[in-house]
């Protein structure tokens, strides 16, 4: 059951995560993902589940590693500057094979290479979901711990300052359900002293010195499964207008509900726009935007960033459509992500400029 | 393991080299051989540790997280269940587990270059906040894996390939003692320093292991036990010289002996 309430986007992604089962969460306070450390602060102790205030990015990202080998469903998030600081621990936790949700509530839209080519070191990607506003984020909260689970692999959601603190009615998630139950491969202990001994290693399993044991081999096995996922995701996208559209707009995120904004008002004022708005930053929906543009005579991209979903559409399009950038950093004087940029007549002047 | 056990006579001095006495491995370990070189400590401190898990009953309810060092390559050997951290990070993974599974029986097994440079930090929190998991610490001195380099325990003088004329305070700065600094924390309940160079000494280390783990199961909190281990071949001396080089070169600066019990 749930009610519909104005509630702040970190509240509600709280709210979703717990109700998804997660009983685990840590980070470090960090603008604009503070919040969110404490709503799961308050609401974890309800479920009986632990939230801790990590003293570092680093020690967040170690904790709810362990956390994640005993099979329950962990958490941990930043923005993008402390989500460098746990990048290795993530591309252990990839190879490890463990599930984990990690939010980055980012500043602003630069994060987008960080989130989408692993991020870290090595040959890895995650899965990762770009909610445009509160109800979207708390739906896909829930998609992010079920991946997690189903795939065994670090889901993020990438949201931004407008998400983390924009109040916007919702159905209310209830956190009164119970957590799915244990995994058969998460370690308890209990494995111990009967000859095979459970162990979850980013190096992979066997007995070193014998058969079983290759850092090559377990290396291969997490590419394969990274592939597997690339095909085996269901890419997500929002697409508007575009049959007879002459220009497609691509945006995601928060920006993205803007520019989607844009193109409905340009479209009743007659002007023959469509918007594509991918979900799934990874696996990026490339057959979608494909196809979506098939018949348009132009694509433009607007990210807040020097252009970075840009090359994806490129990779998707693969010169069948001239593909302009049309975005740009935009920062007022805190940095956080707040870009005076984001408003619709500009955008809108952005794209009458590139439909002509 | 052997049924026939070897006794050496004791009531005439020894006509022969010391032998084989016993090979008996201690259930917990999976497989014996390892790829560590001649006269490594670390395979004897990680025997205490797993005997003592045994004769505590712990086995079924232990997870051991593994740093990244030479004794990585236990982690596959041992009949306990392992969860393999990064370099420096395992206090913060041992965290997580412990507060998942508070019953269960949480501990870290790390490197000096591992504990004390890369992960100070994490070992130092996790003393504050009386984490209730045992950490041990396998210190030589030296960086073991990658052959010998200076780590933030090597003593003043002590030559590595990085401090060749010896570690000269001025030049590399002073060695970090680092069961001395836990003792400080208030959520620390017991650490304590032994080592592995002499039979007394391996004794002494799995008393400290046992009372750390006791420690543990009592719910006192943080627990560290620094284990001085020989390494001959980071130390550039002769295998048989290892005991003696870390009497002479480690122990007189890391202090052996109980710093803080509950």
């Amino acid at each position: 059951m749930s009610d519909r309430a104005l509630l702040e986007g970190s509240e509600a992604i709280a709210r979703a995560a717990v109700a998804s089962g997660c009983r685990f969460f840590t980070g470090y306070p960090m603008t604009p993902f503070t919040e969110l450390l404490e709503h799961m602060a308050s609401l974890l102790p309800e479920v009986d589940g632990i939230c801790m205030n990590a003293e570092s990015e680093l020690e967040a990202v170690g904790m709810a590693w362990g956390a994640a080998t005993t099979g329950h469903l962990a958490a941990t998030g930043s923005t993008g500057q402390g989500l460098s600081l746990m990048q290795e621990s993530l591309a252990e936790i990839t190879n490890a094979r463990l599930p984990l949700v990690v939010f980055n509530m980012a500043r602003g839209q630069g994060d987008y290479f960080q989130a989408t080519r692993g991020g870290g070191h090595g040959d890895y990607r995650h899965i990762v979901l770009a909610p445009m506003d509160v109800p979207e984020a708390v739906e896909l909260t829930r998609l992010a711990f079920e991946l997690a689970s189903q795939w065994r692999t670090p889901v993020m959601v990438l949201g931004d300052y407008y998400l983390a603190h924009t109040y916007q009615a919702v159905s209310v998630p209830s956190i009164e359900g119970a957590a799915p139950e244990v995994p058969d491969w998460a370690l308890n202990g209990s494995s111990g002293g009967s000859g095979s001994a459970k162990i979850i290693s980013p190096l992979g399993g066997g007995v070193e010195g014998e058969e079983g044991f290759d850092l090559g081999a377990h290396y291969s096995a997490c590419a394969a499964h990274i592939q597997e996922m690339s095909v085996g995701v269901d890419p997500l996208i929002d697409i508007g207008f575009c049959e007879d559209a002459e220009l497609v707009v691509a945006a995601y995120g928060s920006v993205g509900k803007f520019v989607r904004y844009a193109c409905l008002r340009l479209r009743d004022a007659g002007h023959r726009v469509g918007y594509i708005r991918p979900i799934t930053l990874w696996p990026f929906p490339s057959q979608a935007v494909h196809d979506a543009v098939a018949s348009a005579a132009k694509v433009a991209v607007y990210e807040q960033n020097m252009g970075q979903m840009v090359e994806d559409v490129r990779l998707a399009t693969l010169g069948a459509v001239p593909v302009e950038f049309i975005g740009g950093p935009s920062w007022d004087h805190s940095g956080f992500g707040i870009g005076p940029d984001i408003n619709v007549p500009d955008i809108s002047e952005r794209i009458l400029e590139a439909l002509t | 393991m052997s049924d026939e056990r070897i006794y050496l006579s004791t009531d005439s001095p020894p006509t022969e080299p010391a032998a084989l006495v016993d090979d008996f491995t201690p259930s917990l370990i999976t497989q014996a051989n390892h790829h560590l070189c001649p006269g490594c400590g670390e395979p004897i401190a990680i025997r205490a540790a797993m005997e003592a898990i045994e004769e505590l009953e712990l086995a079924q309810s232990t997870i051991t997280v593994f740093g990244i060092g030479c004794y990585t390559a236990f982690a596959h050997n041992l009949d306990v269940e392992v969860v393999q951290a990064l370099h420096g990070r395992a206090p913060s993974v041992a965290t997580g587990i412990k507060r998942m599974l508070p019953d269960g029986f949480v501990m870290t097994v790390q490197g000096d270059g591992d504990m004390v440079n890369e992960g100070l930090q994490e070992v130092l929190h996790a003393a504050a906040r009386g984490e209730n998991i045992t950490c041990l610490l396998l210190n030589n001195g030296v960086f073991g894996e990658t052959g010998g380099q200076m780590t933030t325990t090597t003593t003043l003088g002590q030559r590595t390939k990085t401090s060749i004329e010896g570690r000269d305070p001025h030049q590399h700065g002073h060695p970090i003692l680092l069961s001395d600094l836990a003792a400080t924390m208030d959520g620390a309940a017991y650490v304590a320093r032994c080592a592995v160079n002499n039979a007394g000494n391996v004794a002494r280390t799995k008393r400290y292991i046992t009372r750390a783990y006791e420690s543990q199961m009592a719910g006192a909190g943080f627990s560290l036990v620094e284990i001085l281990t020989m390494c001959p071949t980071g130390w550039f001396v002769d295998t048989l010289e290892g005991p003696d080089y870390l009497q002479d070169t480690l122990a007189p600066v890391h202090n052996i002996g109980e710093l803080k019990t509950p």
